[in-house]
């Protein structure tokens, strides 16, 4: 250890956590002739070779179907699936494993609230709220539960940065509202929301909260106890985790008041014509067989997250962003889109008048990677009256390097386009 | 446009008359006497036109125009597509469009029919750029969603 480092214990957190980035290989290409910047990651995140491992071990060695078979592989895939299960409970602190269900990601978890929990107890006159920041999976099954019931989907208003109008939001939770539903973090802007507050309000007025923590959970420790919250949602590939997997935490009396989501294999005790038991719970909401090797993969990106340390990447990251925000803010004709006093490391722009798919398919020409477009956000793009935007989004495993190469790009572009 | 050290590929995508047709598109506004229009979507981007067309009883376009917003491609598409389809009967305009399309998605091979795009070959440049194919096409789906009489917005799906 140098000296600087031992004088700079911040210095010395963010030299271990640029490390990691040797554990990512598909940073480590080139892309059109340049090293790659990987800026996606609010798309999704590279894995670490610890998640690749796992994988291809699993299904080298341990692969058979779960929760089936007395034979030795199917009691291994069972132990390793149903040991992701426990991982995961407790890496949201959740109470029980049975709050715990595996689906395959936050779409299906928002969809299995809005079926098997908002359907049933919505009808005319009923209202769910969400907010102008969330994202098209946490919009798009809400109206069609509305569609379903006849309840009435109401929005409450961002600010100009980017934030969610508390006040308005408040003034907005009523008696007749059935469900919130609230993101995180935005996808779009970045945009930390304050979830503890408005849980806190909505508890006191009996109003089911359900947080979409597809954002949060790459970037900070999630603690669903803390939050208070009656269902949270996220998904494995934004937290270096494998695609197609993702849990619904549920409140366990909530979860087991609901009626299934599907019905098929695992999620049953006893079938006959005249009758069919259900499962127990989480079982009782997983249908079919899984995506076990998903899920076995997805336990190691949580081991992996535990190494690195949640406070470690928060520190580091809002770092990165500081800087990242100071950088293009320098160039001339930038406008950024979500300056929130809260955020996660995500920034949103646009560079003069140049469409951002012109923009994406430039900077890529310099290896950089972006998200050029609505980014599944229509309305946050509607309420700043843009059709889209490019967003970089940082993961732990960015460094300064990259967000010069981004700059660098974006200057490039600029003298394209002169 | 600037023809500094960038890739060859990114010149040809970003052609001159690519950029002039972006920057100063041709027949841009809604048309008054139109006697066909539709909207076209691109959703992944969200990028929306309107075309209009005004096809006379020989079922010859007499005049086009669109407005809309889009990155460069899809504008100068749109501008070069208004200027192409004048004069032309409305069933060509759908067949020229197949030709196009597969001039722009792949590699020319020897069996397509030979027939001179003009100007619209500066288009040529996206081959190289799948992802951006769509955004070349979306004005010429549109104009067929527009011959058709077509009630539902085009889509580039």
């Amino acid at each position: 250890m140098s000296r600087a480092e031992v004088q700079l214990p911040v210095a010395d957190a963010a030299a271990k956590i640029a490390e990691r980035r040797a554990d990512f290989p598909a940073l480590h290409q080139e892309v059109n002739g340049c090293p790659l910047a990987y800026l996606d990651n609010a798309a999704s995140a590279q894995q670490p070779l610890a998640v690749i491992d796992t994988i291809a071990n699993y299904q080298r060695r341990d692969h058979a179907n779960v929760h089936r078979g007395v034979h030795t592989l199917s009691q291994r895939a069972t132990e390793a699936y149903e040991g992701s299960r426990d991982k995961l409970r407790d890496f949201i602190g959740a109470q029980s494993r049975s709050e715990i269900v595996l689906t395959s990601g936050t779409t299906e978890s928002i969809n299995l609230v809005a079926q098997s929990f908002v359907r049933p107890r919505a009808g005319a006159g009923d209202k769910i709220l969400i907010t102008y920041l969330e994202h098209h999976a946490n919009i798009v099954p809400w109206q069609i539960v509305c569609e379903q019931t006849g309840a009435e989907l109401t929005v409450a208003p961002i600010d100009d940065r980017g934030q969610v109008d508390l006040e308005r939001l408040y003034a907005m939770m009523t008696e007749d509202v059935r469900m919130l539903a609230v993101g995180h973090v935005s996808n779009a802007l970045g945009t930390i929301n304050p979830v503890e507050d408005i849980t806190a309000v909505a508890r006191d007025r009996d109003i089911p909260v359900l947080i979409d923590g597809a954002q949060a959970t790459p970037h900070m420790q999630v603690d669903v106890s803390d939050l208070g919250c009656d269902f949270y949602a996220f998904s494995g590939h934004k937290m270096f985790g494998p695609t197609g997997t993702g849990v619904l935490y549920g409140r366990e009396a909530l979860l087991e008041a609901m009626p299934p989501y599907q019905g098929g294999g695992d999620m049953i005790l006893e079938v006959r014509f005249d009758k069919t038991t259900y499962n127990e719970l989480p079982y009782k909401f997983e249908a079919g067989t899984p995506n076990i090797a998903g899920v076995v993969g997805l336990g190691a990106a949580v081991d992996y997250l535990g190494e690195v340390g949640m406070e470690n990447i928060g520190a580091y990251e809002q770092e990165l962003l500081a800087y990242m925000t100071r950088r293009l803010s320098e160039i001339d004709g930038i406008r950024l889109y979500g300056t929130a006093e809260r955020k996660a490391s995500v920034q949103s722009f646009l560079l003069d008048d140049i469409h951002p798919h012109d923009l994406g398919t430039i900077v890529d020409h310099k290896g950089v990677a972006v998200r050029s477009g609505h980014h599944c956000a229509m309305p946050v793009m509607q309420h700043f009256c843009i059709p889209g935007t490019l967003r970089a989004s940082l993961a732990f495993y960015n460094n300064h390097a990259d967000v010069d190469r981004l700059v660098e790009a974006l200057l490039a572009a600029k003298a394209l386009f002169a | 446009m600037n023809a500094a050290p960038e890739a060859q590929s990114l010149r040809d995508l970003y052609r001159e008359l690519v950029m002039d047709h972006a920057r100063n598109p041709r027949n841009f506004g809604k048309l008054e006497a139109s006697t066909h229009s539709a909207e076209g979507i691109n959703p992944l981007c969200g990028d929306k036109l309107i075309l209009y067309l005004d096809v006379g009883a020989d079922d010859r376009v007499r005049a086009a125009s669109f407005e809309g917003t889009g990155c460069v491609i899809s504008l100068a598409s749109a501008s070069l597509l208004t200027e192409t389809v004048v004069g032309m009967r409305s069933t060509n305009a759908a067949r020229y469009f197949d030709v196009l399309r597969s001039r722009l998605s792949k590699a020319p091979g020897g069996t397509e029919p030979v027939i001179d795009l003009g100007k619209l070959q500066a288009l040529e440049g996206v081959r190289e750029y799948p992802s951006r194919v769509k955004c070349a096409t979306l004005p010429w789906h549109t104009l067929g969603a527009a011959l058709s009489c077509s009630d539902t917005p085009a889509t580039t799906e």
